[in-house]
C-alpha cells in the first residue's frame, strides 16, 4: 500500500559494525524500513570462496546474529528488513533467515532473495571488457577471477518488497539503492522520477554508512566534540511522497546529528559532485544545501540528477596472491637506529634465502606508516617497524613475518613485541557490463 | 602569518580503487574565502607528493563552503592489494588539515 511518508533506518554501515544501534531503532524509531549495508567491495569474492568450500555459507558472518537480534521487533511492528548481506549467496541466506524466525518462535516470514548480481560467468564470455582504471582488456585477470558481481538498482529491490517480502536478501545492490527500493515502493515512485530519485539517492548516500552522520568519524576534541560517543545512535530518514526528506536518530542515543556531520557525509567517497553514478540516475549535488531543523534533525534541498546509464558497475575479484608482513618495537635512547638497523638486517635475510619480491613496504610506526616520511619528522620515542611485502608465492610472504619474529633473539638490543600475519590477497577492479546482460531476479523462499 | 587549514575547517576521506578523495569543509565565511583561494590544486599536490602519484582534481561546493580534492594513485594501488596498514587511506584527511596557508 502506498503511503504519504515512510521512515528507512539505517541499522549497519559495514559488515562489522556495532549491533546495539539496529535494535534501538527497531524497538524505538517507529520505522517502516530497516536497511542494513554490509558489503565492502572484496567481501563477494571472499564470499564465494567460502560458498564453493561450503555450499551452504556465502553471506556475509554476522547475518544471523544481526537479524535473530532485530526479528522479533521487526516483525512485531511490521517494519521490513532489506540488507545486501546475502554476499555470495542469497538464496542460501534467505533460506537460513527463514529458518532462524522459526526457531525464534516467530510466524514465517515472506524471505525475498534477490538474484542476478553474480555476472562470473557472463564476464567470463566476454573477455573483451576493458577494466576501467587502465583500458585493458578483462581477458588477462579470467584466469585468477574469483568473482564477479554487477551493482543492481533500486528497481529490483522495489520488485522484491513489491511481492510482499517482510525481508529482502540480496548480493551486490549499489549501496544507496537499497534505501531507494523502499521509497519507490512505499511511496509509489515511478522509476524515471528524476527529481525523487536525486533526494532518494543523496538520502540513501547519507545513511548508508550508519553512525558516518551521526557522529562516527567525526570526532577531534576541542575542535569538533561529539556527545556519549559510546551510544552513537545509527540514523534514520522521513522521506515524503513528494521527495522532501528530513534525516534523525533516536531520541535520547548518543551522537549528534547536523549540518557538519550531514556535509562531511556528503562527500565522502564522492569524485564529481556533479557525476555521482548509481545504477538509479547520475546525481548531481553541486547545488545541495543542508537545513537545521531542530535538534538532531537536518534537512536538505537542491539535489538534482541526470538520466540512469545503460550500464552495471561490476567488481571483479581476483587472486593476487598473497601479502606477509611482520612487526618489532624499540624504545628510548636509539630507538630509530635500531629500527633501521633491523630493516637492514631484515632485507639482508630474505635476498640470503633467495627471496625476492615485486613489492616491499616498510614503516616506522609512531613516524611514517600512516602520512609516510614527510621533511623534519621528529624522532620518536617509541618506534614500531613494520615490514610487508606481496609474492605471488606463499612462501615467500611468510618468509617475511618469520624473519621478523627471528629478531627476538637474532636482531638489535631491546627489540621486543614482534607480530606476523599472512594473508591471501583477493584484488578488485571495475569494469562496465551493458544492461540487457545482466538479469537480476527475485525469489521468493517459502519453504518450512 | 599562516594558519593551518586544521583552524579553519574539517574534513573526511574516502576510498575508491587506488584514489582517495578529501573533502575540506570550512567552519565559517572568512574562513571559505581563505580555503578557496589558497588550497589549490598544486598545494595539495605538494602536500602528498611522497604518498601519491596524482593528479589532484579540486572541485567546489559553495553552498556547503566546500572542497573536494579527488588525489589519484594515492592509496597503494588500491584498498585491496595496498601493503599499508591504513589501506583506505581514512587517516588522509589529517594530512590536508595539516597543511600550512598564508593569511
Amino acid at each position: 500500500m502506498t503511503k504519504t511518508r515512510v521512515r528507512i533506518g539505517a541499522g549497519a554501515g559495514f559488515s562489522d559494525d556495532r549491533f546495539e544501534p539496529a535494535l534501538e531503532l527497531a524497538e524505538r524509531g517507529e520505522l517502516d524500513y530497516l536497511v542494513f549495508e554490509c558489503l565492502a567491495e572484496r567481501t563477494i569474492a571472499r564470499e564465494t570462496l567460502s560458498r564453493i568450500k561450503d555450499p551452504e555459507t556465502g553471506y556475509t558472518p554476522y547475518m544471523r546474529d544481526r537479524l535473530r537480534m532485530v526479528l522479533p521487533a521487526c516483525m512485531q511492528a511490521g517494519i521490513r528488513i532489506v540488507t545486501n548481506m546475502g554476499a555470495a549467496n542469497p538464496l542460501g541466506a534467505a533460506r537460513v533467515i527463514r529458518r532462524d524466525a522459526l526457531s525464534l518462535g516467530l510466524p514465517p516470514p515472506v524471505v525475498a532473495a534477490v538474484v542476478g548480481d553474480d555476472v562470473t560467468e557472463i564476464v567470463r564470455a566476454h573477455p573483451e571488457l576493458r577494466l576501467l582504471d587502465t583500458g585493458e582488456p578483462v581477458e588477462t585477470l579470467l584466469p585468477r577471477m574469483a568473482a564477479a558481481n554487477a551493482y543492481l538498482g533500486a528497481d529490483i529491490v522495489r520488485e522484491a518488497l513489491a511481492r510482499d517480502a517482510q525481508i529482502v536478501v540480496t548480493g551486490r545492490v549499489a549501496d544507496p539503492s537499497m534505501f531507494v527500493g523502499c521509497m519507490l515502493h512505499g511511496l509509489g515512485w515511478s522509476y524515471d522520477d528524476y527529481p525523487r530519485l536525486a533526494a532518494g539517492t543523496f538520502t540513501g548516500h547519507l545513511l548508508e554508512c550508519a553512525a558516518q552522520v551521526t557522529g562516527g568519524c567525526f570526532a577531534d576534541p576541542g575542535k569538533k566534540d561529539v556527545p556519549d560517543m559510546a551510544r552513537i545512535g545509527f540514523p534514520y530518514a522521513d522521506v515524503d511522497a513528494d521527495g522532501s526528506v528530513r534525516l534523525g536518530k533516536v531520541a535520547g542515543s548518543g551522537g549528534r546529528l547536523d549540518v557538519a556531520t550531514c556535509t562531511e557525509q556528503a562527500l565522502y567517497e564522492i569524485h564529481d559532485p556533479a557525476r555521482y553514478i548509481t545504477p538509479d540516475c547520475v546525481l548531481d549535488i553541486t547545488e545541495a544545501e543542508f537545513e537545521q531543523l531542530g535538534l538532531d534533525r537536518v534537512g536538505f534541498r537542491g539535489t538534482r540528477a541526470a538520466a540512469r546509464t545503460d550500464t552495471y558497475k561490476v567488481v571483479v575479484g581476483y587472486h593476487d596472491g598473497w601479502i606477509g608482513e611482520g612487526e618489532v618495537g624499540y624504545a628510548g635512547p636509539n630507538a630509530l637506529a635500531r629500527a633501521r638497523l633491523s630493516e637492514q638486517i631484515v632485507r639482508e635475510r630474505l635476498k640470503l634465502r633467495g627471496f625476492s619480491y615485486p613489492e616491499i613496504r616498510v614503516d616506522y610506526i609512531g613516524m611514517s606508516s600512516l602520512h609516510g616520511m614527510g621533511a623534519g619528522r621528529p624522532e620518536p620515542y617509541e618506534v614500531r617497524l613494520r615490514v610487508a611485502a606481496r609474492s605471488p608465492d606463499k612462501k615467500a610472504a611468510q618468509a617475511v613475518g618469520f624473519e621478523m619474529r627471528t629478531l627476538n633473539v637474532n636482531g638489535p638490543a631491546g627489540g621486543g613485541g614482534t607480530l606476523e600475519a599472512l594473508r591471501e590477497v583477493i584484488g578488485v577492479r571495475s569494469l562496465l557490463l551493458p544492461r540487457h546482460l545482466v538479469h537480476p531476479e527475485v525469489v521468493i523462499e517459502e519453504r518450512p | 602569518m599562516s594558519t593551518k587549514v586544521h583552524e579553519l575547517a574539517h574534513s573526511r576521506a574516502g576510498d575508491k580503487g587506488n584514489t582517495s578523495n578529501v573533502s575540506v569543509i570550512a567552519y565559517d565565511q572568512p574562513a571559505w574565502d581563505i580555503l578557496r583561494r589558497e588550497l589549490t590544486e598544486e598545494r595539495v599536490m605538494r602536500a602528498y607528493a611522497h604518498l601519491a602519484s596524482g593528479p589532484v582534481t579540486r572541485y567546489e561546493l559553495p553552498r556547503l563552503r566546500a572542497l573536494n580534492f579527488v588525489i589519484e594513485g594515492a592509496l597503494g594501488g588500491g584498498v585491496t592489494i595496498s601493503l599499508a596498514r591504513d589501506a583506505h587511506g581514512k587517516t588522509l584527511s589529517y594530512l590536508m588539515l595539516d597543511i600550512d596557508l598564508p593569511v
